[in-house]
């Protein structure tokens, strides 16, 4: 068995075959995605070349303060994302930040204390860009429940509030459902994990000739740490959110 | 005496729009008041003012002598409470919502008293456990009503509270609050359309074209 790990440029470029079935499944069916399934295709390609180049920078110096800045940027990238779809909700960029900061930081430096990684470039940024993007999608996710929640449940939170309840007594139920929500799918990975799909993690090492025994120890680490980021960043982000649902007079503010 | 309730110059506007210009009245302790008027004319976003769930653009509103807005708005609300047109029961049971009241008080439920709330409101007591989807919409409106008294409020505003419900269920709640009004000096503020509830009441209020006018007083 031959486990040559490397793709010439022709493989590549014969490889924007896969966007050609993608662009006349578009073409049949009169999908109007062809533009962007190119521009996709365009942005993969630029993004991941640039990122190549900074990464293969990054592991060569080995520098504690590089690294560190490289941590600081996923979450930034993360958070500022998470921001952008949080439609609306005040202050979205802090909470974002502060819930993906702190979950990202709260795991990394277990996973390092523990001895699970090691705080070199080649372990860290790769860890940090798995957390910070599931906390990402995490707090998408919450931001969409909460703003959801709080339309369809309006009259019952006018109820409590006529009742004499404060913010957070008229929200409790919905703040719960949104955290919820928000690790619904961390959890919910764990019951095929191995079984139908072989996560990333896994994969890239058994990609790069390490044995599935060994591999799968990383992927557990990998699995925990999800479920913890996913609770910690929903949680901080729910709470840090639906008080931006009310007004000073703790009125309902839609 | 001094009334439980004033208003003066209240307006309330939204993009642009008069609902309500310049409303001024008193409410004293213990009395029964109607609001009426043609729909639309803002009474029921002048009770919602009252309630304190929305703000007015201008003029000021007094309960027991000081401005609303210096109370606590959840202490104004538990003194001055608002009841909902077609009320809404939340989480899973009755029980539930009755505990909700004592729950936000932090204070332990008051079994006996959501008994005789239920009794009052010609409930069997099993009703306590039942799943809120099981209910009638007659059902959920006593609870509701049983809900906002678990602990006596000094005001209870009421927004068309029988307007969706049969002959029997709005006599029930009408026998009610009557009782409340005369035993328990609870006053009253409550919209209606009805000619026999607005018999009840001792005082009439018309809002016509966001202006208020007193029409009947005994």
């Amino acid at each position: 068995m031959t486990n040559h790990l490397e793709i010439s440029n022709l493989s590549l470029i014969l490889s924007t075959l896969l966007l050609v079935i993608a662009i006349l499944v578009d073409y049949k069916e009169k999908l109007g995605l062809g533009k962007d399934i190119f521009i996709a295709g365009i942005r993969v390609v630029i993004q991941l070349f640039i990122i190549g180049y900074v990464l293969s920078f990054v592991f060569q110096i080995n520098n504690n303060l590089v690294t560190l800045i490289m941590v600081l940027f996923i979450i930034f990238n993360a958070s500022y994302n998470a921001h952008k779809t949080s439609e609306g909700i005040p202050n979205s960029f802090k909470i974002s930040l502060t819930s993906i900061g702190v979950g990202t930081i709260l795991a990394l430096g277990i996973l390092v204390l523990s001895g699970a990684i090691d705080w070199v470039p080649s372990q860290i940024v790769p860890i940090t860009g798995m957390i910070a993007s599931n906390s990402m999608t995490t707090i998408g996710i919450t931001y969409q429940s909460l703003t959801t929640q709080f339309k369809d449940n309006r009259q019952q939170i006018l109820e409590k509030l006529a009742l004499g309840a404060d913010e957070k007594q008229s929200s409790l139920t919905i703040v719960r459902q949104s955290i919820k929500t928000g690790m619904q799918p961390s959890i919910s990975r764990s019951k095929t994990v191995g079984l139908v799909s072989l996560p990333g993690m896994m994969s890239g090492l058994m990609f790069a000739g390490i044995d599935p025994t060994e591999a799968i120890r990383y992927q557990i680490v990998v699995m925990f740490m999800l479920i913890s980021v996913t609770a910690i960043s929903s949680f901080i982000a729910s709470y840090m959110t639906y008080r931006s649902f009310y007004n000073e007079e703790i009125q309902l503010m839609i | 005496m001094k009334p439980i309730l004033e208003l003066r110059d209240l307006s309330f506007e939204i993009e642009g729009r008069k609902i309500l210009e310049n409303i001024s009245f008193s409410i004293d302790k213990g009395e029964f008041v109607t609001l009426t008027g043609p729909s639309g004319s803002g009474k029921s976003t002048l009770l919602k003012l009252i309630g304190h769930l929305i703000s007015p653009s201008s003029g000021k509103i007094f309960y027991d002598g000081k401005e609303i807005f210096k109370y606590a708005p959840t202490d104004y609300r538990k003194n001055v409470s608002y009841f909902f047109q077609s009320a809404t029961l939340f989480d899973e049971t009755v029980y539930d919502n009755l505990a909700f009241p004592s729950k936000i008080r932090d204070k332990a439920f008051d079994k006996n008293r959501a008994l005789k709330g239920l009794h009052t409101v010609q409930l069997p007591e099993t009703y306590l456990n039942k799943p809120i989807r099981e209910l009638s919409g007659g059902e959920r409106q006593r609870i509701a009503l049983v809900r906002n008294l678990m602990y006596a409020p000094n005001v209870l505003l009421m927004d068309e509270v029988t307007s969706s419900l049969d002959k029997e269920n709005k006599e029930i709640i009408l026998t009610f609050i009557k009782r409340l009004n005369q035993d328990e000096k609870l006053t009253i503020l409550w919209i209606t359309h009805d000619t026999q509830e607005i018999k009840e009441s001792n005082r009439l209020i018309l809002i016509k074209d966001g202006r208020a006018e007193d029409i009947k007083h005994d």
